[in-house]
């Protein structure tokens, strides 16, 4: 794959906007990858965590908000208590999910669930899900 | 000994087993337990975003209830409720300009919250407010040659800052099911991700890791699975049936909370266990070990 670094990319509000939402400094990653060997979830992932965290630094941002890995994290917060520079990643994808549902684009349509699909699951897994996936 | 105790939302239906068989426990323990008056969600999740303050206002304002109780701990057994109400709770400890701004969101409450009570897990009452010698002492009916698998998942131990065990490798239900009699079986996946709530929109994902995880339960031996997330619960559980299809070797085990074996060593009843609340049926190990 092709990718070509500019510095118009690199000067993208939406880099300060991750950092300052998540709380966290993206350029001390160093890309040991961690966080991405150990993540539960990479299998279901087209951008792995250690490389969101490198699109981060570098504006990447349409790439970010159209991937399927930010939907595959459930927040499990193994990468955070695994990385060796205290990037809490899962706060970064957090944020990659809140830009979007801040502009109401939900990624679980609740008003298309049937009641038969919300009375499978109890409360917690409704709760949740809504919390993290509707704005 | 009277605990404050919040139950949230999964403790009144789908987990009602773990909030019956948690409270006999407490009280052969000898320990009153008073539910939250009032008490609301606490929204389940802990919000990320460092901007995100209204969704700390629901934890928050069950900390208020329980100041109304005259009492600064708070118990709850849920690992989700646990996690969103602990973390909520330190952010108010340590952020001040956060605190005034849930203050003023709450103005219509008797009572401002100053960040003064503790979360507490039901694990950590056991293990350091009763102490786990006082539980031995009092087990009657002691689990014998049961082997059971401790899945710790997430938000029992992850992150660091609020967690009671190590987040690699806990080990106190272990350690509790050990002193009820049992034999603790470890296994590799005992803090990985369940899936949580992926499971409304995709189960098969939750099959995945069903199949790994319970797969490495079965194949180190263990009889039961106990947890302490009805989340979990559910995934690990319910899921199974999903889990079987996709996955035509899987091997069925009951899982269960580790409340209702605590809660038979104790001497509980029958009654108090909920056990007809499971999708793969713990009874017939139950009875084959003389246990019910």
């Amino acid at each position: 794959m092709r990718i070509n670094i500019s510095r118009k990319n690199r000067q993208n509000p939406f880099i300060e906007k991750v950092q300052e939402l998540s709380g966290q400094n993206l350029l001390v990653c160093y890309q040991c990858g961690k966080c991405s060997a150990g993540c539960p979830a990479v299998s279901n992932m087209d951008i792995l965590p250690n490389q969101i965290i490198r699109y981060a630094q570098l504006g990447f941002k349409d790439e970010l908000l159209e991937s399927k890995s930010i939907w595959a994290c459930a927040s499990c917060m193994t990468c955070n208590v695994r990385c060796p520079k205290g990037i809490n990643i899962a706060e970064v994808i957090e944020v990659l999910r809140q830009l979007l549902l801040r502009k109401r684009k939900d990624h679980v349509e609740v008003d298309k669930m049937t009641n038969a699909e919300k009375e499978d699951v109890p409360p917690i897994a409704l709760i949740s899900c809504f919390r993290k996936f509707t704005s | 000994m009277k605990l404050a105790y919040f139950p949230g939302c999964t403790l009144k239906n789908h987990a009602k087993n773990f909030e019956d068989s948690a409270l006999c426990a407490l009280n052969k323990l000898g320990v009153e337990v008073e539910e939250l008056h009032r008490w609301n969600c606490c929204g389940t999740v802990f919000s990320l975003a460092t901007d995100d303050l209204i969704h700390h206002v629901a934890p928050v304002r069950n900390m208020i209830r329980a100041k109304e109780l005259n009492t600064d701990k708070l118990m709850t057994m849920c690992a989700m409720c646990y996690n969103t109400l602990k973390r909520s709770n330190e952010r108010m400890k340590k952020d001040a300009e956060s605190l005034d701004i849930i203050n003023d969101l709450m103005y219509e409450e008797e009572v401002k919250y100053k960040g003064d009570v503790e979360v507490l897990h039901l694990l950590e009452v056991l293990r350091d407010g009763i102490h786990f010698t006082a539980v031995s002492e009092k087990i009657k009916t002691p689990l014998q040659g049961l082997k059971v698998a401790s899945y710790y998942g997430c938000y029992l131990v992850r992150p660091k800052e609020i967690g009671f065990d190590n987040q690699e490798n806990p080990t106190i239900l272990d350690e509790l099911m050990a002193l009820c009699g049992a034999t603790p079986i470890d296994f590799p996946y005992k803090v990985e991700c369940c899936g949580a709530y992926l499971t409304v929109d995709k189960p098969e994902i939750i099959a995945e890791r069903t199949n790994q995880i319970i797969g490495s339960v079965v194949k180190k031996g263990a009889e039961v699975v106990v947890v302490s997330c009805p989340l979990c619960a559910f995934n690990l559980d319910q899921r199974q049936k999903v889990t079987k299809k996709i996955f035509p070797d899987f091997k069925n085990i009951p899982v269960l909370y580790f409340t209702q074996l605590l809660a038979i060593s104790l001497g509980c009843s029958e009654n108090d266990l909920g056990l007809n609340l499971h999708h793969i049926d713990p009874r017939p190990i139950l009875k084959e070990k003389g246990l019910i």
